[in-house]
């Protein structure tokens, strides 16, 4: 077994109306930052896990988004990087 | 008969429910924990509102996950009938128990005021009770009660009539103005396919008696009551 941290991005579903992202475009627009298009506010998760090798974790860490971590109503995720926690000691 | 009450950390509408049960319906009311295993025999099951888990994650994400809830989805698959009532709302809709998802408040703002709803299906275990397009007064108290699903579901939910209360506003029209939370379609509550499960925002527990200054309510609860005694 290794140890892992995992990051994991959610983010409310293209389409559907983010208030709080619309309100920061908003603002951000007030700012003078017209390059802005859209802007949406979601959670970022770090994990850290024990696993037998990467693509265990990310296997994982995939059945964690679709059954807790993101809404699959509303919510788009994305498993940003599997790394390994090196000096760990996993017993 | 009996309701019994999911009580979750964090609820705080279960002593409505319970008042509006024993005091205003005179049946019977049990407080169900989330971590029992048991309904205890209980008739009809009320997720009431609140916060549980402090809405960690998203409202409702974890407490669909507590022990009683194995409970209530074997209650409602045998036909039972479950109410959840603002975070119960929100929980039913985690628990796949409802399709779609209840978000941010499209203003933004936690909205705690007294609405307007219309009844859109009278033929329902929850609702035979009022006049189709009766318009009542219930309060809404949420942060998170926009009502998304997407488009296929959402001409499900009308193709079938399971749009049970929509926000309108004096006239009884869905009006952007009336609609408290951006809801898709001004939906304010909605039964499942096989119609023993009722979600919806608005607090019925809160107007059953003229001191809390409706009692539109009632009808909600003298409805299911007459069907399940029958």
């Amino acid at each position: 077994m290794s140890y892992f941290r995992v990051a994991i991005h959610i983010v409310p579903r293209r389409g559907l109306l983010d208030p709080q992202g619309k309100a920061v475009s908003d603002a951000l627009h007030a700012l003078g930052f017209s390059g802005v298009r859209d802007a949406r506010i979601g959670r970022f998760i770090v994990l850290e896990m024990e696993a037998s090798d990467a693509m265990d974790a990310d296997a994982s860490v995939r059945q964690m988004c679709e059954r807790l971590l993101a809404n699959p109503v509303t919510e788009d995720f994305e498993i940003e990087g599997v790394h390994v926690i090196e000096g760990a000691h996993v017993t | 008969m009996k309701f019994g009450i999911v009580t979750f950390p964090g609820s705080n509408c279960d002593y409505d429910a319970y008042h509006a049960v024993i005091d205003q319906l005179g049946e019977r009311a049990v407080y169900l924990w989330h971590k029992a295993r048991d309904l205890e025999g209980v008739d009809v099951v009320i997720l009431p509102g609140g916060f549980s888990y402090g809405d960690y994650l998203r409202a409702g994400a974890i407490a669909r996950f507590s022990p009683i809830m194995h409970e209530v989805a074997s209650h409602a698959r045998r036909g039972g009938p479950v109410i959840g009532i603002c975070n119960g709302f929100q929980i039913l809709c985690e628990a796949h128990l409802l399709p779609g998802a209840l978000m941010r408040n499209s203003g933004l703002k936690f909205v705690s005021k007294p609405v307007r709803l219309r009844v859109e299906n009278t033929d329902t275990l929850f609702t035979h009770r009022y006049e189709a397009g009766q318009v009542l007064r219930m309060p809404i108290a949420h942060g998170e009660g926009r009502y998304v699903a997407d488009r296929a579901t959402l001409e499900r939910l009308e193709d079938e009539g399971r749009v049970v209360f929509r926000y309108v506003d004096a006239h009884g029209e869905p009006t952007t103005e009336a609609n408290p939370n951006g809801s898709l379609h001004a939906i304010a509550g909605i039964v499942s396919a096989e119609g023993n499960v009722l979600g919806m925002m608005p607090h019925p527990e809160r107007a059953v008696e003229p001191l809390l200054g409706s009692v539109d309510g009632l009808g909600i609860f003298h409805s299911v009551l007459e069907r399940v005694a029958a």
